[in-house]
């Protein structure tokens, strides 16, 4: 079966690929682009381990076919930090000792900084249900939700200091 | 978030342990870098897949590969006939033990299918979609054979047999006929009818329980490479490396020393990943292409053909006098293997009464095959159900006497010297300690709000220590590498590393750990029984105490003095005294610097077998809040209270407890398998296997007490196991409390409660009009 030749704009970076017509967004960047930071979990949208950013949305990688990036920007957890400076949700996840195995983490980390892009002033109650969509089965989301309520606070102390 | 309680240890002031440092891997997690098993490529790689039998339970007649090979860009395909027949022989891993004629047939059928999911046959192929291909092409022919799936109605005399030689051990004579009881296990001491006579009050009885999936994020993955000479490098996400190459040389007929592991780091694994599926499947196709063969399994394929821990049925009896204190203890626990021996029954029986204090005691297991996947280890294997009955009868115990069910258990509480149910008296242990924190607590004290309920449990488990090494290598600038094999699966190397800095009085920064592969150090046992912190801890403490004795041998050298007037203090050698000379204090840099020219590198290496491991006991407090429309139990508020003798990195042990509190709160409200009446799994996903999501769960409150365990450096006790015990009696205590409604089968889903609560209303109803 012939491959699609795609284009696409993934972390910043103009990128193109090959894939098969049934490879998902997360089997191109993990196998054809070897970004091996998305987790496959589950392949079936339940766990958000693949969480990524398509066009400015949320959405679980795994659930989106490799050649529906054609034309459209991808960031991944690769992308989150800038250069050796962590985004403030990945600083807020290691304060606060909210991972434990650690692969479900940039998931979550992609997931979290989606809501805080959108409500820096988030309740708990908004946290559980924004990150409902990933399963953690090692932390009992305690200390997740702590560092996400955390780092909104930093992140709205930040812009009432500027 | 969290209080301490202290113990009686008086403790020196240390600089590391005991403080939330960052650890050493988080940055690599939080980025993506972090490489875990599926997350390896090698070049030239081929894509390997399992073709998995669509009945619970048949006879394999034929097995035609001949279409599949024809397949372009098939270059392997392995079946029964590639793996030796293996002799009945009992092996240990973790806490359980297994067999290779059994570990042979659950890696690759043999005569039988024996679960739906069952391999049948793997391939490896150019791509993973060609290798699916290949699959289709492969035809079994199957003589289907009626199944079962519950253990009590696998015991019965005309029930489907799925072993012919299998004959209950553990009974005198030994049966004649085979059965599904593979073995029958009994502990305790004392006279239980003697017991029962004494009693005022005894109550029995009867529980059911569900198998559960450990539910690890990470599906099994892994990597094998075998060249054209035999030599073979595996990269898998495992517990135990070293586990995985001795069964996977046994299952292959290899000499070990061909096959080096690598650990991969690993998404979860809760005693599931301490068993080999994919591994000497990988080897054998690769062996067979001489190329790299990564295999990964679905989600679907985990549920289908891995874990999950024991469905069980469960009868308790309890005797006690009108004070509260309990006359004699006795239970029958019957545990479904899944398809080969070998369930943890025999640590449920061990441990279903060990948090109390009793002088007649006894329990009986029975470990039953049924056809489903082969139980592992999840999370102190065996204890969450045997004492969610006797938690669960204990709570009723309390109600009928009128006491308060914190003061029934401290009233029989395991203290110092107590005779274990399992034999063994107890050292200084914990129970009371946590049942008082309980007390103390202002949550067990708070009012409830409408259609809310309280319910306490307690736990135990024992924790492991078991053979670890460690290498610790002094660099040339005075830094070191500290290696150990025990894979990290939630903060280990930081707990570790924080225990070797503290030892060798400088900074945790300065100490590079890594989990070193087979070939890197001795043969070290699993990461499970909650033995990492407890064991390579010490194993790292006294590579550290073997450095500093180094240090100084070599610090005597260059200053020309004997070693004992050489001292170490805070990181550094000093003379001790004026007598012994007028010499500047030196670093572990300033030594290792001249190290060529006092004896070569320095290098501490340990290997043990780490004795004396602590049990660990817990006890949680809840709130649920029903729903009386849907039946829907939520959790309103939790706090968990476990002793963990030290608690090294606090924040990882308020991790374990609140993970394993969340666990048992799925155990307790939603997880379950549900079979289609061919043996067929229906829900083999998440979206209807229902673990706990972040909105189903409050924040989970938690209490370290710390009595420590002498047998440890820093006085650790495991604490990973415990945590998940007490949470499914807590709940059903808790429902009991709020609705009056007495649960004893799991798991109490929102069907389940809300005809419970009809049937109820009916009976309040047909009374109201009486």
């Amino acid at each position: 079966m012939a491959k699609l030749h795609i284009t696409t704009t993934i972390n910043g970076d103009a990128t193109e690929f090959l894939c098969e017509p049934e490879q998902t967004l997360l089997d191109v960047l993990r196998d054809e682009l070897q970004l091996t930071g998305s987790k496959e979990g589950c392949a079936s949208g339940d766990c958000g381990a693949c969480s990524v950013m398509l066009d400015g949305r949320l959405v679980c990688a795994c659930l989106v076919l490799g050649a529906e990036a054609a034309g459209r920007t991808v960031e991944t957890i690769e992308g989150v930090a800038r250069g050796e400076e962590l985004h403030l949700v990945q600083r807020k996840f290691l304060e606060h000792h909210a991972l434990q195995c650690g692969v479900c983490t940039p998931g979550f980390i992609v997931a979290a900084k989606a809501l805080l892009e959108r409500d820096t002033d988030p309740s708990e109650t908004e946290v559980r249900y924004w990150l409902a969509g990933n399963l953690c089965r090692c932390t009992g989301y305690d200390k997740i939700v702590r560092a996400v309520l955390d780092a909104a606070a930093e992140m709205r102390g930040e812009e009432a200091g500027a | 978030m969290s209080e301490s309680v202290k113990g009686n240890g008086a403790a020196k002031a240390l600089r590391w342990v005991g403080t939330r440092a960052a650890r050493p891997d988080g940055v690599d997690k939080v980025t993506g870098r972090a490489r875990f098993g599926a997350d390896l490529f090698a070049p030239n790689m081929l894509h390997g897949r399992v073709l998995r039998s669509p009945h619970a339970h048949a006879r394999i007649v034929s097995i035609d590969v001949s279409g599949a090979e024809k397949l372009p860009g098939v270059k392997a395909i392995v079946t029964r006939d590639d793996f030796p027949e293996m002799p009945s022989e009992w092996s240990p891993l973790g806490e359980l033990i297994v067999n290779y004629h059994d570990m042979t047939r659950n890696v690759m059928a043999r005569e039988k299918v024996l679960y739906e999911g069952h391999p049948v046959a793997a391939v490896a192929a150019t791509s993973p979609s060609l290798a699916k291909r290949a699959l289709a092409a492969i035809e079994v022919e199957y003589e289907v054979l009626p199944h079962v799936l519950d253990p009590v109605e696998a015991m019965r005399p005309d029930a489907p047999l799925l072993h012919d030689h299998l004959f209950t051990a553990g009974v005198d004579p030994r049966p004649e006929t085979p059965s599904n009881v593979a073995k029958r296990v009994q502990f305790g001491h004392g006279d239980v009818e003697e017991g029962f006579a004494a009693a005022d009050l005894t109550l029995e009885r009867e529980f059911d329980t569900r198998p559960v999936h450990q539910g690890y994020i990470e599906p099994h993955a892994c990597l094998g490479s075998v060249s054209e000479d035999g030599q073979a490098e595996l990269w898998v996400s495992t517990q135990g490396h070293f586990s995985v190459r001795g069964h996977c040389a046994r299952l292959l007929g290899w000499e070990m020393s061909r096959i080096r592991v690598t650990a991969a780091e690993i998404g979860g694994g809760f005693g599931g990943k301490t068993v080999v599926y994919l591994e000497p499947l990988s080897l054998a196709l690769s062996a067979r292409a001489c190329q790299p063969v990564k295999m990964q399994m679905t989600r679907e394929e985990v549920f289908r053909a891995t874990g999950p821990t024991s469905g069980a049925h469960v009868r308790v009896k309890i005797g006690a006098t009108r004070d509260g204190r309990i006359t004699a203890a006795d239970a029958e626990l019957v545990y479904q293997a899944g398809a080969f021996q070998g369930s943890p029954v025999q640590p449920g029986a061990m441990s279903a009464f060990a948090p109390y204090a009793l002088d007649h005691v006894r329990t009986v297991g029975y470990d039953v095959v049924v056809n489903r996947p082969k139980v592992a280890a999840y999370r102190a294997p065996g204890a969450p159900i045997a004492e969610f009955a006797v938690e669960s009868t204990l709570d009723e115990l309390a109600r009928e006497l009128g006491l308060d069910p914190l003061e029934l258990r401290l009233r029989n509480a395991a203290r110092e010297g107590s005779q274990s149910s399992y034999g063994p008296k107890f050292g200084p242990i914990g129970m009371a300690a946590t049942l008082e924190a309980a007390k103390a607590h202002p949550h067990y004290h708070a009012p409830l709000g409408p259609h809310q309920g309280r319910g306490v449990a307690s736990g135990f488990w024992f924790n492991i220590g078991g053979e670890t090494c460690a290498t610790m290598n002094v660099n040339e600038d005075g830094t070191v590498g500290l290696m150990t094999g025990t894979p990290d699966i939630g903060g280990t190397r930081a707990s570790v590393s924080m225990m070797a800095a503290e030892t060798l009085g400088i900074p945790l920064e300065r100490i590079r750990p890594i989990i070193g592969d087979t070939n890197a150090l001795g043969y070290t046992f699993v990461t499970g029984g909650s033995r990492v912190t407890y064991s390579s801890g010490m194993a790292a403490v006294q590579a550290a105490e073997d450095i500093i004795g180094q240090v100084r041998a070599r610090a005597a050298r260059l200053w020309d003095i004997p070693v004992e007037a050489v001292e170490w203090q805070d990181g550094m050698v000093a003379p001790a005294g004026a007598n012994a000379g007028e010499f500047d204090p030196m670093s572990l840099a300033d030594v290792a610097r001249v190290s060529g020219k006092t004896g070569g590198p320095i290098v501490g290496e340990v290997a043990i077998n780490a004795q004396g491991a602590g049990p660990s006991f817990g006890t949680h407090i809840v709130d649920v809040e029903i729903d009386p429309d849907t039946g829907r139990v939520s959790i309103a508020r939790y706090t968990a209270i476990q002793d963990a003798g030290k608690a090294v990195h606090p924040s990882y042990v308020e991790g374990q407890m609140q993970g394993g509190a969340v666990q048992g709160i799925g155990w307790a409200l939603n997880e379950e398998y549900i079979y289609d009446e061919q043996g067929r799994l229906e829900n083999p996903g998440f979206l209807d296997y229902r673990m706990p999501v972040c909105s189903d769960v409050p924040m989970i409150d938690t209490v370290i007490v710390e009595v420590p365990n002498p047998a440890h450096p820093f006085g650790v006790r495991g604490v990973g196991e415990t945590p998940i015990i007490p949470p499914m009696a807590a709940i059903a205590n808790a429902v009991e409390d709020a609705v009056g409604l007495r649960f004893t089968e799991l798991p109490m889903s929102p069907p389940r409660v809300l005809r419970a609560l009809d049937e109820q209303r009916e009976r309040l109803q047909a009374q109201a009009a009486e």
